[in-house]
């Protein structure tokens, strides 16, 4: 069935198990909304000197926007910010890419969790669901570290 | 097939609607339960268009030639039908605009800029309630934030009932304007008019009705409701989209000041001031939807002579069979009214904690269309602590078949996501 290309095992896992899920310390926090749907995120961010030291989050949402939270903890705590855009930069263009995209073994090194994502970009409604958690990274992160990172990531 | 007394008779309807014979991902034919945002339009409205473009089509009330008279025919024949459909006093009542949302902007602006007695001004009070589409609120909000005046809600009940406790403080003798929904475009709802009106009445407020879900489904008639003015969409009921009404009282059209400004309005022109022409077209500047006029006078048309009494019946019984059949599915809770009273055939519902986004994708792939969000109605979702609903609503071609289906869907969901 062509829903199993969106609703692969792993972000089934993630939606039922999230990975890092809570409030907690941070250096900035956003809350970022899905105005059409109502889903909701609210997210922290701390950083140790370049590094991200966690991403913590709260939020409502579906399956698709729940785990994609998840696999963004999972993908970005630890990671230098360079290494973080990057990551964060092939995932949104992974989801822009309207189902074109087939992720190959550079693009899997790179997202490891989050190519399971790749059948939802096939669903323009489903998009913004995807993108809300690293949309809100994005800007909590700019907060964090005020514009240098903002230019860095734009 | 399950027989429900009332039903129309849904087979032969359904050969009108070209649509529901679409077929989607991979063989499976449509289920529309997607009414309470947009109807599907019969051939009669699809043809009545297309023969418009094709034989009559000029600009109204300018020219002299044979179309623009045709034009201008059909146009103003189409307001005729639309007074007729809702019993109002004189055609010149039925204002023409491109959607409720542009109606219900219309009577808000027509009181900001008012005179005594009926401007809106810090001094005094709006009321609206927690149950409306947002197009029943931002305006308000607006004018509110404009002019400097409070803005009073009434809340809903636990059942999705209006919560009329404390009537009598919410409208007072500050009120100048109380606006509500006659039926909630999420829940379902019918509001006691007579009571709102009654008190509205008593502290001179005006009284403005959002119809948006009432007039595709039930007879409307502005004289029995008593209110001040009436909006609705054509969309919504089988007509094209892009063309609104508001219905206003006469005397209060003739009052109040136009709102947006521009050529067919207008009774002379000078540069240093201009008339305005007689209400309706004092209050529909530019070229007006005409095609789209034509349109719902079609719809109209289709609507009356099935009846509308037979369209609420029928989605009486359709309601009925739906609340009954949902509320055997596990983990389902619907919000608002439970039962068929007081409700039109709009339900929303959640399903354990299944995120509705993920509900309608699952239908979506079985062919089954719902709405699923919040529904322009975020301070109902509010009130109700969820982030959104899955919303299934029927109209006069939908079916038991079609809730049968629906049952169905939300137990494969349950499975897919359990």
């Amino acid at each position: 069935m062509k829903l199993d290309s969106m609703y692969q095992e792993v972000i089934l896992d993630h939606y039922k198990h999230p990975h890092g899920r809570g409030l907690r310390d941070g250096d900035a926090e956003v809350h970022h909304v899905n105005p059409t749907c109502g889903d909701e995120i609210t997210l922290r961010v701390k950083y140790d000197g370049a590094t991200i030291a966690d991403v913590s989050y709260e939020g409502q949402g579906c399956s698709i926007s729940q785990a994609s939270a998840s696999v963004l903890n999972d993908l970005l705590v630890g990671k230098e910010l360079t290494e973080a855009q990057k990551i964060q930069a092939t995932f949104l263009e992974l989801m822009q890419s309207k189902g074109q995209i087939e992720p190959d073994d550079a693009m899997e090194e790179v997202l490891e969790d989050a190519v399971a994502f790749a059948g939802v970009s096939k669903y323009p409604a489903r998009v913004k669901c995807a993108l809300l958690s690293w949309m809100a990274w994005k800007d909590a992160t700019a907060q964090a570290l005020g514009d240098g990172a903002e230019r860095k990531t734009a | 097939m399950t027989q429900l007394p009332g039903l129309l008779d849904t087979e032969a309807i359904r050969k009108d609607f070209p649509l529901l014979d679409r077929v989607v991902h991979d063989g499976k034919k449509i289920v529309y339960l997607d009414n309470a945002a947009t109807s599907q339009k019969p051939r009669q409205v699809l043809d009545a268009l297309n023969a418009y473009y094709e034989q009559s089509n000029a600009n109204v009330h300018r020219g002299v030639h044979v179309l623009a008279e045709e034009a201008t025919a059909l146009y103003e024949g189409a307001r005729d039908k639309v007074a007729a459909f809702i019993n109002a006093p004189s055609r010149d009542e039925v204002i023409f605009t491109k959607n409720a949302s542009e109606s219900l902007n219309l009577v808000a602006n027509m009181l900001g800029w008012a005179d005594e007695p009926y401007r809106v001004d810090a001094e005094t009070e709006i009321v609206i309630t927690e149950m409306e589409h947002h197009s029943n609120i931002v305006p308000w909000q607006l004018l509110s934030q404009r002019t400097g005046a409070k803005l009073k809600w009434f809340g809903i009940t636990d059942d999705g009932r209006l919560d009329l406790s404390n009537i009598d403080e919410i409208i007072t003798e500050k009120t100048k304007i109380v606006s509500f929904t006659l039926v909630s475009n999420i829940m379902g709802t019918i509001n006691p008019v007579d009571t709102i009106i009654r008190r509205a009445q008593e502290v001179g407020a005006l009284v403005c009705i959002d119809a948006s879900q009432a007039a595709p489904h039930m007879a409307l008639d502005v004289q029995a409701l008593q209110a001040d003015f009436v909006a609705f969409t054509g969309h919504k009921m089988a007509g094209p989209t892009g063309i609104g009404v508001l219905w206003g009282r006469q005397e209060l059209l003739e009052d109040l000041p136009p709102f947006l400004g521009g050529g067919e309005m207008i009774e002379t022109v000078s540069m240093s001031s201009s008339t305005y022409a007689p209400a309706p077209h004092k209050f529909e500047a530019g070229t007006p939807p005409i095609a789209q006029a034509v349109g719902l006078g079609a719809a109209v048309d289709y609507l009356t002579a099935i009846g509308m009494d037979k369209i609420a019946a029928h989605e009486h019984a359709i309601t009925e069979y739906a609340v009954k059949r949902l509320s055997e599915v596990e983990g389902l809770r619907i919000i608002g009214p439970t039962t068929a009273e007081d409700r039109g055939a709009t339900i929303s519902f959640v399903l354990g904690d299944i995120h509705p986004h993920d509900v309608g994708q699952v239908l979506d792939e079985l062919g089954i269309a719902v709405r699923v969000g919040h529904h322009c109605a975020r301070p109902v979702c509010l009130r109700y602590g969820i982030p959104a609903t899955t919303r299934a609503s029927f109209y006069l071609y939908s079916t038991p078949a079609e809730v049968d289906a629906l049952v169905e869907g939300l137990e494969h969901v349950r499975n897919f996501f359990g």
